[in-house]
């Protein structure tokens, strides 16, 4: 068991599997040794709203909630919503956003309200280390849109202190057994993604 | 064994491991989960919705009188509806163990208020216990069902969204059968006639100054020392907000929290230069220390809105002048971000009624369920919100006084009309009320994640039940103008709508469209946009649907067009019905040129 923490913040829109991903990180530090606690809201805030989820990592994990501005990683599925919670993270944290985009209709239908115009651009121009992931194209080439989540969580195991071996046997029980393989290759292509040397 | 367990889950594992015979509830949020874990996962322990907390309630105190043990849950404002029998119930005490579960919601996630139910237990004068993470929330379930049985009281098990919602590590324990109790035949205890219930009034107040004593030696209530001439008095989730944030101060961290352990506080305070109370929402502990006579600060510093965070506390302690330093927020909030509020699903039928009042500009009462979005932009369609139930009361009253002069609708789900919207429909004909009542029917109790109900011929632990019809149920009441109405007909609900509210007397328009979600994800074909036809006059993203979204094409005053997401749209037709230019047709209809 070792002594590090991590606090991991996880971004999306309601039903793009942010409680999953946040599942299968908690049972992973739990079969890791460390003390593990994730919060998150449900209710009316799924609805097509935002959602979060705080994973928490450490020897004693105390709040279940992360520290405004104190998160190590930050996992966006949404490029606004990335954009919208950068300040949860470290100046050195790890931000790792899909590009994804979904324009809600509140935008759509307004003539205020608008979308960034190029929110990963700006996530890179505030923070320091931003993996910007090109999930949907990936998740296009796979044949299966919903595995963006596990993709990311790809990206993730690079930062993460859990075993390799560990995260496939999470894959292998928390997906339903006929997706088990496209999310196998799923988190491989996204495992292959990291900052570079020289930026890490 | 070890277990990551929500706190909800470590309630319901609680409830099985203390031998728990009957547990009873309504779903709300953030409650729900630990009747839906007890049903899927233990199945000894017999589960059962209610149509409201109040039966609930009455049926958990059937069950502990009859010799078991017995749990209710309820959300915050579920206390409210069950307060009748939980008042009384603390004048008659127990037979068989019983828990309630208060599941308070501060920040108002998924609630119309968040009211601090620790007040509760100080009206009832039964004892409290507050659990702050999981593992405290399955051990407490086995501590409360001794102490209810110990003092022959109901016990209040006050939970808060971010302790029921958060996941920790819990150590699990055998299961014991609990204790084995029969129905004894005692009405001085159990009818609360006059006479009686005077008397009982007497033990409840001989209860709690036993409890007084208890609670000052129970291991629920312990002292953390550090060395530290700082103490802080904390209880739930803000003592772990304040351990993570200041874990160099001294604690005295209270898990029976009604009574308080006064003497205990008082040597606290004795033996520190500065004590500072950490808690949610109201100043519960520290207007009763205070009015004790003991000087302690808290309040001043945190304020009782919303929810607390390791950073709200940290900013409190800051101010307070004991942590010189907050943890840096290095990256700047991002400012005029768009908001992202929950919408109504892509082909959800109450979308349809919206679109209707909407355009009728008529008065609408609201309800509590997914049918209160519409209020938000853009739909725009919902007047009032305030209780399960008030809409059918609000809109009697409002029609009574004329208060408008367009008439007044009420809107009103499947689940919450049978909940509590069947004794307003009774005060509409008893009372001549003119409003129309619209009972939104979708078969499901939706916004919690679509339980069963007494409507949809399912019990929560699978069983087959009878299906209460609702117009059964409306017309015998005596409604003499009854509708149907396909709420995915927009030009029929207008016209319905309309016709009913001329109508003298009450009149009740009943949709049954289902919950496109639950049971079944209901995908029939999609349409999409013809970008040719499409004018960009955005009449269908006023309707706020997420399978709606912008083109990229735009029209001549550079207005996007609309696009519709095939994997989203249900094929409802709602918008097609809406296009003026006929733009949005079925997929398999539309011919690329």
């Amino acid at each position: 068991m070792a002594n590090e923490s991590l606090n991991i913040l996880i971004v999306g829109v309601g039903g793009q599997g942010v409680l999953l991903a946040s599942e299968i990180i908690s049972e992973a530090a739990m079969k890791s040794g460390y003390d593990v606690k994730k919060s998150e809201v449900h209710g009316m805030s799924q609805r097509g709203g935002v959602v979060s989820s705080h994973v928490k990592i450490a020897p004693k994990v105390y709040s279940p909630t992360i520290q405004y501005g104190q998160a190590d990683v930050l996992m966006a599925f949404e490029q606004a919503e990335g954009l919208r919670a950068l300040d949860w993270m470290k100046s050195d944290g790890v931000a790792i956003v899909s590009t994804t985009m979904l324009v809600p209709a509140i935008v759509t239908s307004s003539k205020k309200l608008t979308y960034p115009e190029d929110a990963v651009g700006e996530m890179k121009r505030k923070a320091e280390r931003v993996i910007i992931v090109p999930a949907d194209k990936i998740a296009g080439e796979l044949g299966n849109p919903r595995v963006v989540n596990t993709i990311l969580l790809g990206v993730l195991s690079n930062y993460a202190p859990f075993e390799y071996d560990l995260w496939i046997e999470m894959l292998k029980t928390k997906v339903k057994a006929r997706f088990v393989e496209v999310n196998l290759q799923a988190f491989e292509r996204g495992r292959n993604i990291r900052l570079s040397p020289v930026e890490a | 064994m070890r277990e990551l367990l929500s706190g909800n889950e470590a309630v319901a594992r609680g409830a099985y491991e203390a031998g728990v015979r009957l547990a009873a509830s309504y779903p709300g949020t953030p409650s729900t989960e630990i009747l839906e874990t007890l049903a899927a996962r233990f199945r000894s322990v017999y589960s059962q919705w209610s149509p409201n907390e109040k039966v609930a309630f009455e049926v958990a105190i059937g069950a502990s009188i009859g010799g078991a043990r017995a749990l209710v849950t309820m959300k915050h404002v579920g206390l409210n509806v069950a307060a009748d029998p939980f008042m009384t119930f603390a004048y008659t005490g127990v037979n068989g163990g019983l828990v309630v579960v208060s599941a308070d919601d501060p920040e108002m996630h998924s609630s119309q208020n968040e009211q601090d139910n620790r007040f509760f237990a100080r009206f009832a004068q039964v004892p409290m216990l507050e659990p702050s993470d999981s593992q405290e929330s399955k051990d407490m379930v086995l501590t409360a069902f001794e102490l209810s049985e110990m003092f022959d009281s109901p016990v209040l098990l006050r939970m808060t969204t971010r302790v029921s919602h958060s996941k920790g590590i819990v150590e699990l324990s055998e299961p014991n059968s609990g204790p084995d109790k029969k129905f004894v035949k005692n009405p001085a205890k159990y009818v609360m006639i006059p006479s009686n219930a005077r008397k009982r009034h007497v033990v409840v107040t001989e209860r709690l100054e036993k409890l007084r004593q208890f609670t000052e030696k129970t291991p629920l209530n312990f002292v953390e020392e550090n060395g530290s001439k700082i103490g802080i008095i904390s209880g739930g989730v803000a003592y772990q907000y304040a351990k993570e944030v200041a874990p160099e101060f001294d604690y005295l961290k209270l898990g029976m929290s009604y009574p308080l352990p006064l003497k205990k506080i008082a040597e606290f305070i004795r033996n520190h230069d500065r004590v500072i109370v950490v808690e949610e929402l109201e100043p519960f502990y520290e207007d009763q220390i205070k009015a004790a006579g003991f000087p302690v600060e808290g309040k001043k510093y945190f304020g009782n809105l919303g929810e607390l965070s390791p950073y709200r506390v940290a900013q409190g302690l800051k101010e307070a002048g004991v942590i010189d330093e907050i943890k840096a927020v290095a990256i700047a909030p991002e400012p005029d971000m768009f908001p992202r509020p929950p919408v109504l699903c892509p082909g959800c039928p109450h979308r349809g009624a919206f679109m209707a009042l909407k355009k009728l500009k008529v008065a609408v009462t609201g309800d509590i369920g997914c049918y209160t979005l519409g209020v938000l932009q853009p739909l725009n369609a919902l007047d009032t919100c305030i209780c399960m139930g008030a809409s059918i009361g609000s809109a009697i009253g409002m029609e009574k006084v004329k208060g408008s002069k367009k008439g007044t609708v009420a809107v009103i789900g499947d689940s919450t009309f049978l909940h509590s919207g069947v004794t307003g429909l009774m005060d509409a004909v008893y009372n001549n009320s003119n409003a129309t009542i619209i009972i939104l029917d979708n078969r499901s109790t939706a916004m919690t994640g679509g339980q069963q109900h007494p409507g949809t011929g399912l019990t929560l632990m699978g069983d087959k039940a009878h299906e209460i019809d609702i117009k059964t149920l409306v017309t015998a009441l005596g409604v003499k103008n009854f509708r149907e109405a396909d709420a995915y007909d927009y030009d029929a609900m207008l016209k319905t709508i309309k016709e009913e509210m001329a109508k003298p007397g009450p009149s009740v328009i009943l949709t049954r469209r289902p919950c496109v979600l639950m049971p079944k994800r209901i995908m029939d074909e999609p349409y999409v946009v013809d970008l040719e036809l499409c004018n960009g006059c955005s009449a269908c993203f006023r309707i706020s649907c997420p399978a709606i979204v912008a083109s990229t094409e735009t029209n001549e005053h550079g207005h996007p067009k609309a696009e519709i997401d095939i994997t989203l749209c249900t094929g409802c037709t709602l918008c097609a019905q809406i296009c003026p230019t006929e733009a949005i047709i079925l997929k398999s209809q539309f011919v690329e040129v």
